[in-house]
């Protein structure tokens, strides 16, 4: 569903994203770990059609994202890490707009704007300007942005950012029931527990390339580091073992 | 991490703190640009433009003291004026420009938060942020300024003292208005209790444009070009001698350079002039230190909820209908982001009065004053009348349709992740902007023109000359926004006053320049039958033809290469 070939980014003489290559198929979710600064959300932006790459392609359920943009996006939802949006619309204009962006409108779509609204608690909030919004409310509203023209597919950039327990739960059981629906999204997340929990394979990327990827069982195998969490596999594959044993050091 | 070796932190001297506060800025604004883009690529571009406009000012202004120097015993008395008249200007501007930046520096910066978490003394953070306050709403100004001073420096032969007090009176100049703007910037945030930066600028905005039309208005300029309004020749000389607003740094500033030019330099109006400036920095340091802190946390109060004119809206999705979803959503959007941003909304109300003032203006010219001069004054004031509506339309889309892109900044990402086309983005951008400056071009052209009373072949000239040009500015206006946008700053008012808003400005002039030119080429032949010594006449078809041809060429030219610029910027930032 969205498949990465050879895909780089560079900025200046800097290479943020080095050839990398991966598939996230229908009915899955795909988690992409790594450090800060490693690539992560570069390779994001650069599928979600916002960055474009130096080398490499991506295709989204077979379209390019750079040779046929608009059916490549009209299937996918971008989430993105942080939530700006523009601050002087209110919450129902927000949506109506961003569905509009993808050629919808009418009745099925104001139905879908007080279905996501209500889905987050959200409908006392429609008419209010975004400006007025917490952090968290401003997530909820731009996953329901992401979602207002059903996609096929999701990219979604440190999805649990600013969400309360309850969000942060509904938010789990929605990508769940949406891969199970057929759909694919493809998760950068911080949170090793979420992703270990809800993500069906992994990749994690560091220095710019993945340095492993596949189930739980085959990062364990490829760390060399059999029964451990996704936490100690992480550590292991990206070099942080290192500065928890300086950390200790001088903790005394 | 040992909590046990913290160390109370040594008191940093005040200057000091200023220096180590303003460096971010300074490092930040010289860095400022793309990923690997320095300030090092941008010096070609900016001694360009800035030696463009230098040059150009600096010509238009020996020219203009020159004319003025052969007329005698008036001339010299009105070189006087101007500089005051000139400085007078700036002054507000200034003022309005520092009320802007002090309410974003002092108030609404994203950095203030840090700083005022950590030990920093307030006059250090006063000292700060009045310097940062008066760099960004000067440097401008100081463009404009210097062209003239070396003007007048050539004109007047005067030495490289005459520099010297120029640096010594624009400091003070500059200074008071900073202080000034930064005093009434903080009352109004005090005084506003529950309301917030909306209601500030609004009224700030309201006050700025009375006050220039107030000033305007007593300086009675039209007087100087009008003798005849006096009872005899000595009552006109004895106003031109007298300073036009006492009161006022610019004309202290006036009286200080044109004394020294004239050898009867009274360090008076210079110690004037510091000591004024001091007193403000003084009172201005005194406010911040009694009303800062609680102005800060009032500023911060909540944001607005709920919306109006709910109606309004539905008439324009109504009415925008037959242009398709996407782009009828783009300029409801953008429609609805003007009208309910305070920085971008109050700005009409200044243009508003600045458009009655130029009116005003044109109605009390005195072109009629004498029976056998007024064909020929009246085809030159519609030359000039052109020029300054061409004007009056740049700075506006400066304003507005400049700062289009940037404001998208921070949002961008939703438009482009969506498949909307860039051709329908910048379709709508361009429409946005071009629509109601049309009817405002228009407008005030047909007005003026009406009140002049033009022949009815200059006056479609005119409206014609006008549409074309509001067309080609508001594509200049734009594909310099996407060509160099500022996407850092939330505030719009600040967004044209970066280099790339002054090549559009430049670019706008030369446009302006070329359509002017080739139109009084065109109809040399008419606007000389207007002299008394000649046979009055009305202008050819082949005169408007060739005229109008040259505008159409200039302007088509002048407005589809940089829409296409745009175009290709943001399909080449697209994927």
């Amino acid at each position: 569903m969205i498949r990465l070939e050879g895909l780089t980014k560079r900025y200046g003489s800097f290479t943020a994203v080095d050839g990398i290559d991966l598939e996230a198929r229908k009915g899955e979710l795909f988690g992409l770990l790594g450090p800060n600064g490693a690539g992560k959300t570069s390779t994001l932006r650069m599928i979600s059609g916002i960055l474009r790459p130096d080398e490499g392609r991506v295709t989204i359920d077979g379209f390019d994202v750079v040779d046929d943009p608009y059916r490549a996006k009209a299937r996918l939802g971008y989430i993105p890490d942080r939530p700006f949006v523009y601050e002087k619309l209110t919450g129902a204009e927000l949506l109506r707009f961003a569905a509009g962006l993808y050629g919808q409108e009418g009745e099925e779509i104001e139905d879908r704007i007080a279905e996501l609204l209500s889905l987050w608690d959200l409908e006392r909030w429609a008419d209010e300007l975004v400006e007025s919004y917490s952090h968290g409310m401003r997530q909820k509203l731009i996953i329901s942005s992401a979602l207002i023209h059903r996609p096929r597919a999701l990219v979604i950039d440190e999805p649990m950012v600013g969400l309360d327990p309850k969000a942060a739960k509904l938010l789990k059981d929605l990508l769940r029931a949406f891969a199970d629906s057929g759909g694919c999204a493809m998760i950068s997340t911080h949170t090793l527990e979420f992703a270990e929990v809800l993500c069906d394979r992994l990749a994690v990327i560091s220095g710019g390339k993945i340095v492993a990827h596949g189930s739980m069982d085959e990062l364990r195998n490829q760390a060399e580091s059999a029964n451990s969490g996704l936490e100690e596999i992480f550590l292991r594959l990206t070099g942080g073992e290192s500065q928890r044993e300086l950390m200790k050091v001088l903790a005394g | 991490m040992d909590a046990r070796s913290f160390t109370s932190p040594k008191p940093v001297p005040v200057v000091k703190a200023i220096i180590l506060l303003l460096r971010p800025k300074l490092l930040g604004a010289l860095g400022r640009g793309e990923r690997g883009r320095t300030i090092g690529k941008r010096i070609p571009t900016l001694l360009f433009s800035g030696g463009a406009a230098f040059a150009f000012l600096f010509f238009v202004g020996t020219k203009l003291l020159r004319t003025l120097r052969e007329v005698p015993e008036v001339g010299p008395l009105l070189a006087s004026k101007l500089m005051g008249l000139a400085l007078l200007l700036f002054l507000g501007i200034l003022l309005l420009s520092n009320l802007i930046a002090a309410l974003s520096s002092f108030f609404l910066a994203k950095d203030l938060p840090m700083v005022h978490e950590a030990p920093v003394d307030w006059l250090a953070l006063y000292g700060a942020r009045l310097t940062e306050t008066l760099g960004s709403s000067s440097w401008m100004v100081l463009l404009m300024v210097l062209p003239v001073l070396a003007a007048y420096q050539a004109v007047y032969g005067g030495d490289v003292g005459f520099y010297g007090l120029a640096i010594l009176t624009l400091l003070p100049y500059l200074l008071i208005p900073a202080a000034l703007g930064s005093a009434i910037t903080l009352i109004l945030v005090r005084a506003f209790p529950a309301r917030r930066t909306r209601d500030i600028l609004a009224f700030v905005s309201v006050i700025a444009g009375a006050l220039l039309v107030v000033g305007l208005r007593v300086l009675r300029p039209e007087r100087l070009v009008n003798p005849e309004g006096f009872r005899n020749l000595v009552d006109f000389l004895e106003v031109l001698r007298g300073p036009s607003s006492p009161w006022l740094p610019s004309e202290w500033m006036a009286q200080t350079l044109v004394g020294y030019l004239e050898g009867t330099f009274d360090p008076f109006w210079l110690w004037m002039l510091w000591v004024t400036a001091a007193a403000f920095v003084a009172g201005g340091a005194a406010i911040h230190r009694a009303l800062y802190p609680r102005g800060f946390t009032r500023a911060q109060e909540g944001a607005e909820s709920g919306t109006r004119g709910e109606r309004a809206w539905k008439i324009l999705n109504t009415a925008l209908r037959p242009l398709g979803l996407e782009r009828r959503e783009m300029i409801l959007k953008d429609s609805r982001v003007f009208f309910r941003d305070a920085t971008q909304w109050s700005q009409l109300l200044v243009l508003g009065v600045l458009l009655f003032v130029y009116v005003y203006n044109i109605r009390v010219l005195p072109v009629h004053s004498s029976e056998t001069m007024s064909r020929f004054l009246v085809s030159m004031v519609v030359f000039l009348n052109l020029a300054l509506a061409g004007f009056i339309l740049a700075a506006v889309a400066a304003r507005f349709v400049f700062p289009a892109y940037s404001l998208e900044g921070r949002t961008l990402w939703l438009l482009r992740s969506s498949p909307l086309k860039p051709d329908i983005f910048v379709w709508s951008k361009y429409w946005s902007g071009a629509v109601p400056l049309l009817v405002l071009a228009v407008a005030l052209t047909a007005l003026t023109n009406q009140i002049l009373g033009v022949v009815p072949g200059v006056m479609a000239l005119s409206v014609i000359s006008i549409i074309a040009i509001t067309l080609a500015l508001v594509a200049q206006a734009l594909a310099w926004g996407v060509a160099m946008p500022r996407f850092e700053t939330g505030n719009a008012a600040q967004i044209p006053t970066s280099v790339g808003g002054m090549l559009f400005m430049l670019s706008a002039l030369v446009t302006l320049a070329l359509v002017l030119v080739s139109q009084f080429w065109a109809l040399r032949g008419y606007v000389r039958s207007g002299l008394p010594w000649r046979e009055t006449r009305d202008p050819t078809g082949v005169e408007l033809a060739i005229a109008l041809g040259a505008t159409l060429v200039i302007t088509a030219l002048g407005g589809f290469l940089p829409y296409e610029v745009a175009r290709r910027k943001v399909r080449a930032g697209t994927v």
